[in-house]
This record gives C-alpha cells, structure tokens and sequence, in this order.
C-alpha cells in the first residue's frame, strides 16, 4: 500500500485555500465512471502536487500544484463538481 | 460586518503549547491556546506547518481532539517513527513553545448535537481522535443522543483516551473495545478486528438511519465501510476518513 494514501480530508486546508470554501463536503462525479463521492471521500496521493482520484475507477479527478503563492489546477477528470459551500465555513453562525 | 468578508480566506497563525499530555507510550496530546479562535465543529482539522532552519517547509493535517471550548484547542498525535512532523509534535515540543497552523478545516467528517442520532462511530488506533471531539461534544452539549463507539486497538496499554472513555460512557453512549493483539488476563471483550458481526451486535440498525463515522488507517476503513454496506447501511450515510501508516 502507498504510504502516502489519505482521502480528501487530509486536504481540506489546500482546497480552502485554492477555492476559498469548503470543499470536503462538495460532491464530485466522475468524467469516467459517472460514480459521485463527497471530497472528503476520494483518494489523495501526495507527492510533488497532490492527486486526486476516483475511489470507484481509480481515474484521476484532479491535480493541484502550487509553487510558493500560486496554484495550478486541474479538474479536468470532474465531470461536475457541485454544492461547495461558503455555510461550511461558517463555523458556529448556524447554531 | 469584517468578519464576514474574509470569511474562508485561511491564514497561518501562531499558537501557544500550554500542555503536553502522554496519552499512551506513543501518542500524545497537545494542548494550544490560539488567539482568536472562532470555534470549530467536531470532526474538523487543523494544518500544522513546520519550517526548518533552510526554510524548508512542511504541512500535516491534523483532527481536532476538543470539543469547542473558547481559545483552547487539543490535537492528539500518534509518533510515527518515520514521519517528518510527528516526532516533533511529540518529542520536541514543551508548553511555552509556539506552532503555527490554519484552521479550523473541513466539514464533510463532522458531526454536531443538532444533527441528532442515532450515531455509529468506528475508529481504529488514532482514528479515535475526531470521534472522541463527537463524543466530548455530545457530554459538553448535555444533549442524550444515542451514540455507540466500536474502537480497535492493538492492546489495552494502547486504548488512547481509555480512563475518559470509561468515564463517559453510559447514559446513551455506548464503548466498546476489541482489542486486535493482544489481550490483558480476564478480558472479555472482543478481540479481532471490526466485523460485520460485531458492528451488527453493538451498532444501531440500519433502518433506524444512523449517522456512521468510520476513521482510521486506509484498510480498516475499506473493510468496516464494505461490512456496513452490506448490512443495509445507505453509503451515503457513512462517513470516513482514512490516513496511511505512514502520513506523519
């Protein structure tokens, strides 16, 4: 097993950073498989970028560079990607 | 309101360490007090960054052990003997040192005494950590939501939060241990891994439409997921959050 395996969640503070909301809970689906997973849930592979992958086909959903303040972004294995949201950031305002 | 319009934008800040607690022979607790901290909800992270004389950089996700309670915010940290921050955490660092990290962070592995019940929580090893911030948060909140944790670990010296757990439970929150390795005399608890079995005899019924967290490494989760599924649990209501043996 990799040992560099996470999920989506070890990764919520660089997708905040990059999309300026909450992403873990957003759901994204597949371009190949059609399968759709909250963020949260998918495969993270840490190396040089991360890599994001479908935890149904194993196809690559997404990569994220950044190089000291930018970001290069591909989503391009997303078919949609819906339901980010600005409330999650909200953290005790819905009480 | 200024609050309001830099919200999401996340920015490093430093924390002060006011206590360091050994959980058990390799995990340990960090007790942070952070300025200005907002309050988070329980199953939400922290990044911590280490910078190295060099400049040379590095960043670790951490869940948040606390349940919200003003400035103070606790991590738990499981030494990892190759990994290139938790040593640091837990060797290094002494109250009155400060650590910088962002946060709070995430939001799809989080639970909160308004979602209600019933809940499922699994975690193996370290995976307990955002499930014990659901659990305090449930005793903070007062509230009696039926909630059952199932927590593997190797052995009884390794039960991270052992005496807590045992002090918490009761009055709608159920503990049990299986303990994977091995066993202390007398034991009569479970002691194999997490099955179908066991998550059937302790866990609430499918039909009753559970909130379910499963945290912990990447092959426990795989197989508690697959087991739940195949008693009837919707996937859409299971949550999870796996790390490699190694991520540290």
């Amino acid at each position: 097993m990799d040992s560099l395996t996470l999920d989506g969640n070890a990764i919520a503070g660089l997708l905040q950073e990059v999309f300026v909301l909450e992403m873990t809970s957003a759901i994204g689906t597949c371009a190949s498989c059609g399968a759709s997973e909250p963020i949260g849930a998918v495969r993270v592979f840490r190396g040089a970028g991360v890599v994001l992958r479908c935890p149904h086909c194993g196809d690559v959903l997404a990569k994220i560079v950044k190089r000291e303040e930018q970001a290069c972004v591909d989503l391009s294995g997303f078919r949609t990607l819906e339901g980010a949201s600005r409330a999650g950031l909200a953290v005790r305002d819905d009480r | 309101m200024e609050g309001a319009a830099l919200l999401g934008r996340l920015s490093w800040q430093l924390a002060d360490v006011v206590d360091l607690i050994a959980e058990t022979a390799r995990v340990k607790t960090l007790a942070l007090d952070i300025p200005g901290w907002q309050g988070h909800r329980t199953g939400q992270h922290v990044d911590v960054r280490l910078t190295a004389e060099d400049g040379y950089q590095v960043e670790r996700s951490y869940s948040i052990a606390s349940a919200p309670n003003g400035t103070r915010v606790e991590l738990t940290v499981e030494r990892l003997d190759d990994g290139e921050v938790s040593p640091y955490l837990t060797d290094e660092l002494r109250p009155g040192d400060r650590l910088e990290l962002r946060g709070p962070v995430g939001g799809y592995f989080a639970w909160e005494p308004a979602l209600g019940g019933p809940v499922l929580l699994v975690g193996g090893g370290s995976g307990i950590v955002p499930l014990m911030a659901m659990i305090r948060e449930r005793a903070r909140a007062g509230v009696d939501v039926d909630m059952r944790l199932i927590f593997s670990s190797r052995s009884w010296d390794s039960i991270i939060y052992r005496d807590e757990l045992q002090r918490l439970s009761g009055s709608g929150l159920t503990v049990a241990h299986t303990l994977t390795r091995s066993q202390p005399e007398g034991w009569t608890g479970y002691a194999r891994r997490v099955d179908a079995e066991m998550l059937s005899e302790i866990g609430p019924d499918a039909g009753t439409n559970p909130h379910v967290y499963v945290c912990g490494p990447t092959p426990f989760v795989e197989a508690v997921a697959t087991a739940l599924v195949g008693l009837g649990h919707e996937p859409h209501r299971i949550r999870t959050e796996r790390f490699g043996p190694t991520g540290g």
